[in-house]
């Protein structure tokens, strides 16, 4: 197959339509929003729409009507937006609808807001954090497939560099199984029929066929959620075997840190790392195990220490887990500051990794 | 009456038959099962039926979600405008509605349907309109009126300090994209008449392509208003009916444009 | 309510006439005003909630204002085939 060059806001895109995304609404905010033009441009070729809302909040709401239909449908924003998407996010998750959203953040800074949730109530969305534009194009489409295999928002946690760089990619349909029915969806035929469906995030259900009630409901989704927990979790690792020291990373800086990784063992230091692609289910027990005996564990993220709290649940005292990250940003606060640095990333890593004291 | 019953035909149905049962726990008086009422005779009426997915709000009438004989989405407070255009974008032959009440979609989601009107969204928003928030136990709302009483106005509305109503359908009815704009009340039958007769437009404007429209319906309601049941219409049409005036504001036989 | 007298009894027209679920009444009155012959009337005893319930006298016309009104869908209406009257003794 021939591989094209393709931005990573063009590449995601045509990686969502590949696999069946038909509706996306979005509103313009950078580092998102040629990923908003790039669906602007492809959807109605392919008789899909995608509506340039006035706002985030009624960019999530035309989503979840979508969705609501059956249709694979998507939204996104940076941080801020998805900040303005919350309360729709949580009541999303209990309605266990299949909504892929993308954040293109400003940088890690976003990590709390993705994992626990910035909404309300008892809820999680499935992260996938891609390193770069191959494997953006692979977890896009694994999103709206775990999206729907377990009626549970799916979001693809991206950055600036992600959506703005360019890599030699070639999109195609990946299949990661079979899905099913869609037997929830409304399309206005159960209407006098006594049993006419209704989507809602209160479990209530209609008087001839009763749901679970409000309790019920939160309660089966956060049954759902821990059964998501146990099968989901993804994580890449490298160099564990003689590693004294590892580094944990995610999204595209951890290609600078695996790149930082190598270098440093050509020079003689034993150091490895692993990168969670699942930002939550966070893979606690692969952390777990490569920290095991290790002299220090250290996390790199860019940001004032957000996944440092999952790495420090999962390692539990066993090894000392250290910062090596940090906010850094560019004048614009977009995204590329000067810690995105290989010489800079090897410098730290090697600091802490040859300090005699450790701070755990 | 004679021993032989004289032959008689039911006029009308005891309850509408798309809800799955007339049982509700709406307060006495309230105005909003007669407007819900209306909703349905119309669907049944169009033969639209095994076509329609309505978007519900936040409000008292969200009880009928349970007991409406349709699909349903049901929306957050203020939201459901923006779920009904992703619902129409992607089935847009079927008949989308939005069931809504003055607080959800004045208040907080006054910027939804003012966009999916500009926008021309080929949905009908059914705006159930009393003037206060119900459910939560009577407060002020954007369509309040100047002297009314609430819970958070006690003394009455005040323009110096609680600014002036919106009203929301002549605010709509500006909008190049708004079609059918209406506003109708159930305070007394003949009120009811007139209403199922516009409300009855609005969704053939839908049906016909042209737009987005509106379909205001005043309800009363006596517990919000602080008002003995019996009184409701009298106080609908010394109050809410003097400032939110009923009438085709757009697209209708009667209506300026 | 209209009618011709004979002697001391009204003769009332009757075209219509309701069934009312007296158990669904929350007794909120609105179906009296509503009715143009002025036929309905609050009952002095309550059903099981508590709640008085509209009485239907002499002269309904099955103009159906009452279910156009009614919150709580307590009305079947009828309309006879064929008008008839009836004699109504006077009130005392």
């Amino acid at each position: 197959m021939t591989k094209g060059l393709m931005e990573g806001s063009e590449a995601m895109a045509e990686a969502a339509i590949a696999c069946g995304c038909r509706f996306f609404a979005g509103y313009p905010m950078t580092p998102f929003t040629e990923l908003l033009e790039n669906f602007a441009k492809k959807l109605p070729a392919v008789g899909g729409v995608c509506v340039n809302a006035e706002s985030e909040l009624e960019a999530v709401g035309m989503a979840w009507g979508a969705l609501a239909t059956g249709a694979r449908a998507a939204t996104g924003s940076t941080g801020q937006g998805l900040s303005l998407m919350q309360e729709s996010f949580s009541e999303i998750t209990l309605a266990e609808l299949p909504l892929v959203a993308f954040n293109m953040a400003r940088g890690q800074g976003d990590y709390f807001q993705s994992t626990r949730g910035g909404g309300h109530g008892d809820y999680r969305h499935i992260v996938l954090a891609p390193m770069d534009i191959g494997e953006a194009v692979e977890l896009t489409q694994l999103a709206f497939h775990l999206a729907e295999l377990w009626r549970n928002p799916v979001l693809v946690q991206g950055d600036y560099l992600l959506a703005h760089t360019a890599e030699a990619v070639d999109v195609v349909p990946i299949d990661f199984g079979p899905l099913p029915d869609k037997d929830w969806a409304v399309d206005g035929s159960g209407g006098g029929t006594g049993r006419s469906k209704v989507i809602s995030p209160l479990g209530i259900g209609k008087h001839n066929t009763p749901g679970p009630g409000i309790e019920g409901q939160q309660q089966a989704v956060a049954a759902k959620l821990a059964r998501i927990a146990g099968v989901e979790p993804r994580a890449e690792s490298g160099f564990l075997d003689d590693a004294e020291h590892i580094v944990v990373a995610f999204g595209t800086p951890a290609k600078f840190v695996r790149y930082a990784v190598r270098r440093l063992r050509d020079q003689g230091l034993p150091v490895g790392y692993i990168r969670p692609i699942t930002l939550w289910p966070f893979p606690t027990d692969a952390v777990a195990e490569a920290a095991a005996g290790m002299s220090s564990v250290l996390v790199f993220e860019l940001n004032a220490g957000q996944m440092i709290d999952d790495v420090r649940l999962a390692v539990l005292g066993r090894a000392p887990v250290r910062s090596i990250g940090g906010i850094s940003t560019d004048h614009s606060g977009f995204g590329v500051g000067p810690l995105l640095d290989v010489e800079v990333i090897a410098g730290r890593i090697e600091g802490a990794a040859t300090e005699k004291e450790v701070m755990a | 009456m004679t021993v032989d019953e004289p032959a008689l035909h039911q006029v009308g149905d005891k309850t509408p038959s798309l809800l799955q049962t007339g049982e509700h726990d709406l307060c006495p008086g309230c105005g909003e099962p007669v407007a819900i009422r209306l909703l349905l005779e119309t669907l049944t009426e169009l033969g639209l039926t095994a076509s329609t997915i309505g978007v519900v709000g936040i409000g008292c009438y969200t009880a009928f979600s349970r007991t409406l004989d349709v699909d349903l989405v049901q929306a957050l407070h203020g939201r459901a405008p923006s779920v009904a255009t992703g619902v129409k974008r992607m089935q847009p032959e079927k008949f989308v509605f939005t069931l809504q009440g003055d607080g959800d979609m004045v208040n907080e989601g006054l910027q939804e349907v003012l966009h999916t009107a500009a926008r021309g969204e080929n949905v009908t928003c059914v705006l159930l309109n009393n003037g206060v928030f119900g459910e939560t136990g009577g407060h002020m709302t954007a369509t309040s009126v100047l002297g009314q009483r609430t819970k958070t106005s006690l003394e009455g509305r005040d323009a110096d300090y609680h600014g002036y109503p919106i009203v929301i359908g002549d605010l709509l009815a500006r909008l190049d994209g708004a079609a059918y704009i209406a506003r109708g009340s159930v305070q007394s039958a003949g009120a009811v008449a007139r209403t199922k007769r516009m409300m009855r437009r609005a969704f053939e404007s839908q049906l016909a392509g042209e737009g987005f429209s509106l379909m205001e319906v005043l309800t009363m309601c006596p517990t919000g208003w602080f008002v003995p049941t019996a009184e409701g219409p009298t106080y609908m049409d010394e109050t809410l009916g003097q400032v939110h005036v009923m009438g085709e504001l757009k697209g209708g036989k009667s209506s300026p444009s | 309510m209209a009618g011709r007298r004979r002697g001391n009894a009204v003769r009332v027209v009757v075209r219509g006439t309701v069934r009312v679920d007296t158990e669904a009444c929350k007794g909120c009155e609105l179906c009296i005003p509503a009715c143009p012959p002025e036929v309905l009337v609050m009952s002095t005893d309550v059903n099981q909630t508590g709640y008085r319930y509209p009485e239907l006298l002499p002269g309904c016309t099955g103009c159906r204002a009452c279910l156009d009104v009614c919150p709580d869908f307590c009305f079947e209406v009828y309309k006879y085939d064929h008008p008839m009257e009836v004699e109504v003794a006077p009130a005392p």
